[in-house]
C-alpha cells in the first residue's frame, strides 16, 4: 500500500518538453471534479501479516465484499464519469478469484490498470493471465532486502523469496515494476541494500515510503517509529541513489511527517483529488477514514451515483476545502499548501478530526507528540502486533507470527 | 550498471521509437485533453507532442518522422530535426519512450 498513491503530481515538469502534469483544477467548480485515479481495496484478506498494514483495523469480512458483478458495474460507472486509473489493492488483491475478469472488464471500459500486491499468492500463470487481461504496471511491496527481516515483518515464512521470483516473472513478461519498501524503524539499515535490490530486478520505480501512523501501525508506533538519526541518513541515502541511478531507477521518497515541521497534503487535501472504494463498496476520501468516528460513509451498494457520493456526500463535504478549518490553520498561509494536513492523524492524535494535523509545528500539540515519538524510538520496543481479523496478535520469540 | 537498461535509449534519426507498456496516450472525453497515462501519474502532453508520439509506433524511423513534419509544416527539416529529436530524447528519459524491439521468432 502506497501512502504516495494519488499524488499524481511528482512528475517534473519541464516547459521544454511539452508535457504538464494534469492535475485538478484550481477553480471551485472544478476542485471537486472527478479523480484521475481511484484506489479499489478489492477484499481485505491477505496472507501477510505487517505490522503497519494501512487497512482499518476493523477489517470487512469476505462475506460483505462486492460481487464480481458489483465491482464490474463500479469501474464501468468509474470509466464513464472520468476515471482514468484504477489500482487494484486490497488486502491482498490477488485473493480474489476474479482478479483476471476484473483487469480485463478494466481495459474493456478504458481504465489503466494497476495491480498492488505483496506477490505471494501469485503463479507465474495467473500473471500472464494478468499481462494478457491488459494490466499496465504492477506494484510489489517489500518488507526488507532479505528474509530474516522480511519474513518477521510479513508475518509469513518464506514470503520474501516469493516476492523475488514473482518480481522476475513480472519482468520477464515485459510488465513495468514498481518496488514499493515501506520503512520504518527495524528495516531503515536495509537501505542500501534494498535500493540495491530494487535495480538488481529491474524495477522501473522505487517507493521509499516511511510508515504513516494510523490504524495498525498506530498500535505498533514504539516498535516502529525511526529515530531522528536514522531519518537523517535516509534522507542522505535517497538524495545520493536519485542521482546515482538517475535514468535507471527513478524513486520516490515519503518522509514520515512526525519529523517534518509542515504537515503532508494528505491524499492531496480531502475529497479534493482522490477516493477509494472499500471491500464492501464503501466510497472513502483515504484508506484510513473509517478510523474516524461519526462519519457515515456511503456505498456504491446506496441509492447514489459513485458521482454524487463523491460530490454530495456529508462526509466528503466536512472537510473539504478551507471552510471548516479552525486556527491556526483558518489564517495560516499555508492553508491550501496542505490542507491542514491528515484528518485521520489530527483524529488519531487530538480525538477531533477538525483540528490541526499534529505533525505542523504550528499545532499546539507537535511539541509533545514529536517528543513521545523520540522516546518512542529510543525505548526500542521491537515486539510487532502482528495484522489479523482477531484485532491483533502480539509477536511471541522466534515464531515471526507465521 | 549503466547499459543493463535497453529502454533508456538515446534517440538519434535511425531510431524507432514506441510507448513502452506503461505509458498509454489517450484522448480523455471527460475533460477533453489528450493525456499520458502512466504508472502513478497522468500528464497532459501539448498539441505538438501528441503529434509526435502520434507518429512513434515502433515502425517509423525518426527521420521519416522528421520528414513527414517538415513536409506538413513547409519548414526547415534541420529546425524541425533538432526540435523533435529533443523532445523525444527528453521524454525517453522520463521514460515514456522506449525503442521497438527486434522481433526475433
Amino acid at each position: 500500500m502506497s501512502p504516495t498513491l494519488t499524488d499524481a503530481g511528482v512528475a517534473a515538469s519541464d516547459p521544454s518538453d511539452g508535457l504538464a502534469v494534469l492535475e485538478q483544477r484550481s477553480s471551485a467548480a472544478e476542485t471537486f471534479g472527478i479523480p484521475l485515479a481511484v484506489l479499489a481495496e478489492l477484499t481485505h484478506r491477505c496472507p501477510l501479516q505487517c505490522p503497519y498494514c494501512s487497512n482499518p483495523v476493523e477489517l470487512e469480512r469476505g462475506g460483505s465484499e462486492l460481487t464480481t458483478e458489483e465491482w464490474k458495474k463500479v469501474l464501468t460507472e468509474l470509466a464513464e464519469i472520468g476515471v482514468l486509473q484504477i489500482h487494484f489493492s486490497g488486502g491482498e488483491p490477488t485473493a480474489r478469484k476474479d482478479l483476471v475478469e476484473l483487469v480485463q472488464h478494466a481495459s474493456d471500459v478504458g481504465l489503466y490498470s494497476n495491480l498492488i500486491t505483496s506477490a505471494v499468492l501469485l503463479s507465474r500463470e495467473k500473471l500472464a493471465a494478468l499481462a494478457e487481461a491488459g494490466l499496465c504496471h504492477v506494484q510489489i511491496s517489500f518488507q526488507g532486502n532479505e528474509p530474516v527481516v522480511a519474513d518477521r515483518v510479513a508475518g509469513l515464512k518464506n514470503a520474501h523469496e516469493k516476492k523475488i521470483e514473482v518480481a522476475k516473472w513480472t519482468r520477464e513478461l515485459d510488465l513495468p515494476l514498481t518496488v514499493n519498501a515501506v520503512m520504518h524503524r527495524q528495516n531503515l539499515h536495509q537501505l542500501p541494500d534494498i535500493i540495491q535490490m530494487a535495480v538488481d530486478l529491474d524495477a522501473d520505480r522505487l517507493e521509499v515510503a516511511n510508515v504513516q501512523y494510523y490504524g495498525w501501525a498506530l498500535k505498533n508506533r514504539a516498535a516502529l517509529m525511526p529515530t531522528l538519526e536514522q531519518i537523517e541518513e535516509t534522507s542522505r541515502i535517497v538524495e545520493e541513489a536519485e542521482a546515482r541511478l538517475k535514468g535507471i531507477l527513478a524513486i520516490d521518497y515519503v518522509v514520515p511527517d512526525y519529523y517534518a515541521l509542515r504537515p503532508k497534503k494528505c491524499m492531496g487535501g480531502w475529497g479534493r483529488q482522490f477516493f477509494n472504494i472499500s471491500p464492501s463498496g464503501k466510497i472513502l476520501p483515504c484508506h484510513a477514514a473509517e478510523t474516524i468516528t461519526g462519519l457515515e460513509f456511503l456505498s456504491v451498494r446506496s441509492n447514489h451515483s459513485i458521482a454524487w457520493i463523491w460530490q454530495n456526500s456529508e462526509a466528503f463535504n466536512r472537510y473539504r476545502g478551507t471552510g471548516w478549518m479552525p486556527e491556526p490553520c483558518k489564517s495560516c498561509e499555508f492553508r491550501e499548501i496542505d490542507f491542514g494536513g491528515c484528518r485521520c492523524q489530527a483524529f488519531a492524535l487530538t480525538g477531533d478530526a477538525g483540528n490541526t494535523d499534529p505533525a505542523c509545528t504550528l499545532s499546539p500539540l507537535h511539541e509533545q507528540i514529536f517528543k513521545l515519538a523520540e522516546q518512542e524510538a529510543a525505548s526500542d520496543n521491537r515486539r510487532f502486533i502482528y495484522r489479523n481479523f482477531a484485532g491483533g496478535t502480539l509477536e511471541t520469540g522466534g515464531d515471526h507470527g507465521a | 550498471m549503466a547499459g543493463l537498461r535497453s529502454r533508456n535509449i538515446s534517440v538519434d534519426e535511425a531510431s524507432r521509437p514506441v510507448l513502452p507498456r506503461h505509458a498509454k496516450l489517450r484522448f480523455d472525453e471527460t475533460r477533453q485533453v489528450w493525456v499520458i497515462l502512466a504508472p502513478e501519474r497522468v500528464l497532459a502532453p501539448d498539441e505538438i507532442a501528441v503529434e509526435v508520439l502520434q507518429l512513434c509506433d515502433g515502425v517509423r524511423s525518426v527521420a521519416a518522422m522528421i520528414d513527414q513534419l517538415a513536409e506538413k509544416y513547409t519548414a526547415d527539416r534541420a529546425a524541425i530535426a533538432t526540435d523533435v529529436i529533443a523532445m523525444l530524447q527528453d521524454l525517453a528519459d522520463k521514460g515514456f519512450l522506449t525503442e521497438a524491439r527486434e522481433r526475433t521468432s
